[in-house]
């Protein structure tokens, strides 16, 4: 939360000297709440003023990057509690474990696993985004073999977990160049860990059950001139740590409570049964963890948790849309039935699923309408017979259907006439709801 | 180290709804089942109480549902053409909360039932289970205006859930809940103000407002589901700052939705990528109702036993 022009008053010198070109210091400290002036425009402001203000203009979250290059991974910096109210900026980061007790043969195998998890949908690549080594061995060796061979043979962004100091030493000293997050800081060891996230520059995360105690250690750690830190919170289940993640991004936002203010992780790694564990894995994706790790490597299991996230993540403000272009469902030819409708992607994946659903093989054609759906379109001046004609002469429809009939949705019924004069085809109109498709084909084709 | 208070203080809480009467109530049901109470963000306890736990009510279909794929039609099988039958083994079997009648047989298209028909299914499913029954039409405004009446007055007494009061049709469902003592859905296509505008006018009709639960039509994981859940959010906080005409609590048609998605329904040999249908289907059928439940969701309509037992495990964890 940005500061008020009166905590910032508080931190002028209150001499009204008119220096900064302001009447006064109250308003000078107004404009600068307004993001109108600077603290560099007041000569007399103290160095301990000063640095009060720079971290208060800070976001209350703090953005921090895991790994190198294209598949870095960027987390924090989130404004808002509900995704309505502006968006979820950073998506949550997927990440899938991988043990060190894994023979060489399993661990590629499950590493080649890891690097497949890569899915399309609705037009757009989705996939994982980093791979969690566990130090479950308890050996050094181990632990940097394992790292080793997946920081070399993966390009996802690296987690090292082990609350060992010299495991973890050993795993930075073969794969500290992919700027890895380190994880298993506790209370115990806090001081050695946080003297290695130093001398490699890597990020940090701070692993306790409770609020109280994970604020301590993102302060020791922020003390020893770590910024770049994540906070596991690890609570009694998923109750617990959805009250947990709710709090922390809370505090972050409505308090301004700076060791609470950057982003989080949650590990979900102890489900026994792999429906509970993508369930809560996608409940703390939703409800505010930056990272969560999970084990399940089936597609069956990832492929769901990767989808709640790209919904989750979408701007609320900005309808999405599908490419206007001819789509063919099932095998039509050149007598096949041509769907109209609008290039909303809601709109259009209903119309695509019913006529799915009725087994005729159809030609669809959004129209571009900036990602409008029927009625608003059409109430907009958005679709139009000039807009369809424009969209059916690019899509070459002609070249597709031999016909010359038009399936337009049935809340534009209005159009008929005019789309009928325009085009020269017979135009056929089809139901209000895209529930009334599969029925209207099967009976009107 | 002094943690600042994130409690929030709402001034309102979600109405709370008891569905089905007991025989002392002057129904024939063994178990209710009361929804709503919330006084916080969904499961977020250090604002207020939880309120209920979300139920789960499976749905039976009065009509074969051939279009469903065999790994849907598997469990149910030995039951599908017999709605009575088909409830029991949801409720016995599969644990389900409530039981969701659909009346898909009185649409045109699927066998136009007559409602004296439909009514008979009503009377023979309520018979058949202990708990309490929603009861859905076929979503074609003059039928169901004509069915839900018959149905209605068969169910008199047992209190239960009906579905549904629109916009442009919520008169007759209106009239006939608040002649039998049923409480009602008022449902919107995914627009929060009509939402409201429907609890307007069925309130204006005199219906009582610790009656209704609200259905923002759902949209499924991958298919519209952020729209769904940034709405029904939004319905919570609404309810939560003092909207009495958003207070309610809200049902979602997470069967339905997610078995339309090509990630629920394709065959193995389509999709191989994706995994086997066995886990896939089910998945995302729990991760769609899981998703919702989570933007305050108070009832899921719902297929697959397996998903059912994934949901169960995941509201018990949640309100342990
Ligand atoms: S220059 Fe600084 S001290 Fe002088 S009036 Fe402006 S704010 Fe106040």
């Amino acid at each position: 939360m940005a500061l008020t022009g009166l905590d910032i008053f508080k931190l002028l010198p209150k001499t009204n000297c008119k220096k900064c070109g302001k009447p006064t210091c109250l308003a000078f400290a107004m404009q600068m709440a307004q993001k109108k002036a600077s603290i560099d425009e007041c000569p007399d402001v103290s160095e301990e003023s000063k640095s009060q203000l720079g971290s208060a203009s800070a976001p209350p979250i703090r953005l921090v990057t895991i790994g190198k290059g294209d598949k870095e991974v960027k987390i924090g910096e989130e404004n808002v509690l509900f995704r309505h109210e502006e968006k979820f900026y950073h998506p949550t980061a997927v990440a899938v474990t991988i043990d060190d007790d894994l023979d060489d043969g399993a661990l590629n195998d499950r590493l080649a696993k890891i690097n497949a998890l890569k899915f399309v949908r609705v037009g757009t690549e989705i996939e994982i985004d980093m791979v969690a080594i566990i130090n479950k061995s308890g050996s050094a060796d181990k632990f940097a073999a394992a790292a080793k061979t997946v920081s070399e043979n993966t390009a996802l962004s690296l987690i090292l977990s082990s609350s060992s100091i010299d495991n973890m030493a050993a795993a930075l000293a073969v794969c500290s160049d992919k700027k890895p997050l380190i994880h298993g800081v506790n209370s115990t060891n806090v001081d050695g860990m946080a003297g290695l996230a130093k001398v490699d520059g890597c990020p940090i995360a701070v692993s306790a059950s409770t609020l109280d105690e994970l604020a301590e250690l993102s302060e020791k750690v922020k003390k020893d001139g770590l910024e770049d830190i994540v906070l596991d919170y690890a609570g009694s289940g998923l109750k617990d740590n959805l009250q947990g993640l709710t709090s922390i991004r809370r505090a972050a936002l409505k308090k301004s409570f700076r060791p609470l203010g950057y982003p989080t992780m949650s590990f979900v790694t102890n489900c026994d049964d792999p429906y509970q564990e993508t369930a809560n894995a996608s409940a703390y994706l939703a409800k505010y963890s930056g990272i969560v790790v999970v084990n399940g490597i089936e597609p069956w299991q990832i492929m769901p948790l990767l989808t709640v996230r790209q919904n989750i993540y979408t701007d609320p403000q900005k309808p999405v849309q599908v490419e206007s272009k001819l789509y063919e469902v099932g095998q039509p030819d050149e007598n096949a039935p041509l769907l109209l409708t609008t290039n909303f992607s809601l709109t259009y994946y209903s119309v695509e699923g019913e006529v799915e659903g009725s087994r005729v093989s159809s030609y669809i054609l959004p129209v571009d309408t900036e990602g409008t759906s029927v009625l608003t379109a059409y109430s907009g001046d958005k679709l139009n017979e000039k807009v369809v004609k424009k969209a059916m002469e690019d899509a070459k429809v002609e070249d597709s259907v031999k016909h010359r009939k038009l399936i337009i949705p049935g809340l534009v019924a209005i159009m008929s006439a005019k789309l009928k004069d325009e085009l020269g085809w017979e135009i056929l109109v089809g139901p209000k709801e895209a529930s009334g498709l599969s029925a209207f084909l099967k009976s009107n084709w | 180290m002094a943690l600042p208070v994130v409690a929030e203080k709402w001034s309102n809480s979600v109405k709370e709804l008891t569905i089905g009467a007991t025989q002392a109530e002057g129904g024939t049901r063994e178990k209710t089942v009361t929804v709503g109470g919330a006084k916080c963000v969904p499961f977020i306890e250090c604002d207020g109480e939880t309120g209920n736990r979300p139920a789960i009510a499976m749905d039976v279909l009065d009509y074969v549902p051939n279009d469903w794929p065999d790994i849907l039609r598997k469990p149910i099988e030995d039951v599908i053409d017999e709605p009575a039958k088909w409830a029991k083994k949801c409720v016995d079997e599969f644990g389900a909360d409530l039981i969701c009648l659909k009346l898909d047989s009185i649409h045109p298209d699927k066998g136009d039932k007559s409602p004296e028909e439909a009514a008979d299914t009503v009377k023979s499913v309520l018979e058949a289970v202990n708990v309490p029954l929603i009861i859905w039409g076929c979503e074609l405004n003059d039928k169901d205006n004509q069915v839900m009446p018959k149905v209605s007055e068969a169910a008199k007494g047992e209190k239960c859930l009906m579905g549904y009061a629109a916009q442009d049709n919520y008169k007759v469902i209106t009239a006939v809940c608040l002649a039998d003592g049923h409480s009602i859905i008022t449902q919107a296509p995914l627009d929060i103000n009509i939402g409201k505008q429907v609890n307007i006018l069925v309130s204006e009709l005199g219906f009582p407002l610790d009656r209704i639960v609200m259905f923002q039509s759902t949209g499924a994981l991958g298919y519209g589901i952020e729209y769904t859940y940034s709405i029904q959010e939004r319905e919570r906080l609404a309810a939560l700052s003092g909207d009495n005409l958003m207070a309610f609590p809200v049902i979602s048609n997470v069967g339905f939705e997610a078995w339309r998605a090509k990630e629920a329904k394709a065959k193995d040999e389509d999709v191989a990528q994706w995994g086997a249908q066995e886990d896939r289907g089910p998945m995302w059928e729990t991760i769609t109702a899981t998703t919702l439940i989570q933007s305050g969701v108070d009832i899921v309509r719902m297929y697959h036993p397996k998903a059912v037992a994934a949901v169960k495990k995941y509201i018990d964890e949640l309100t342990s």
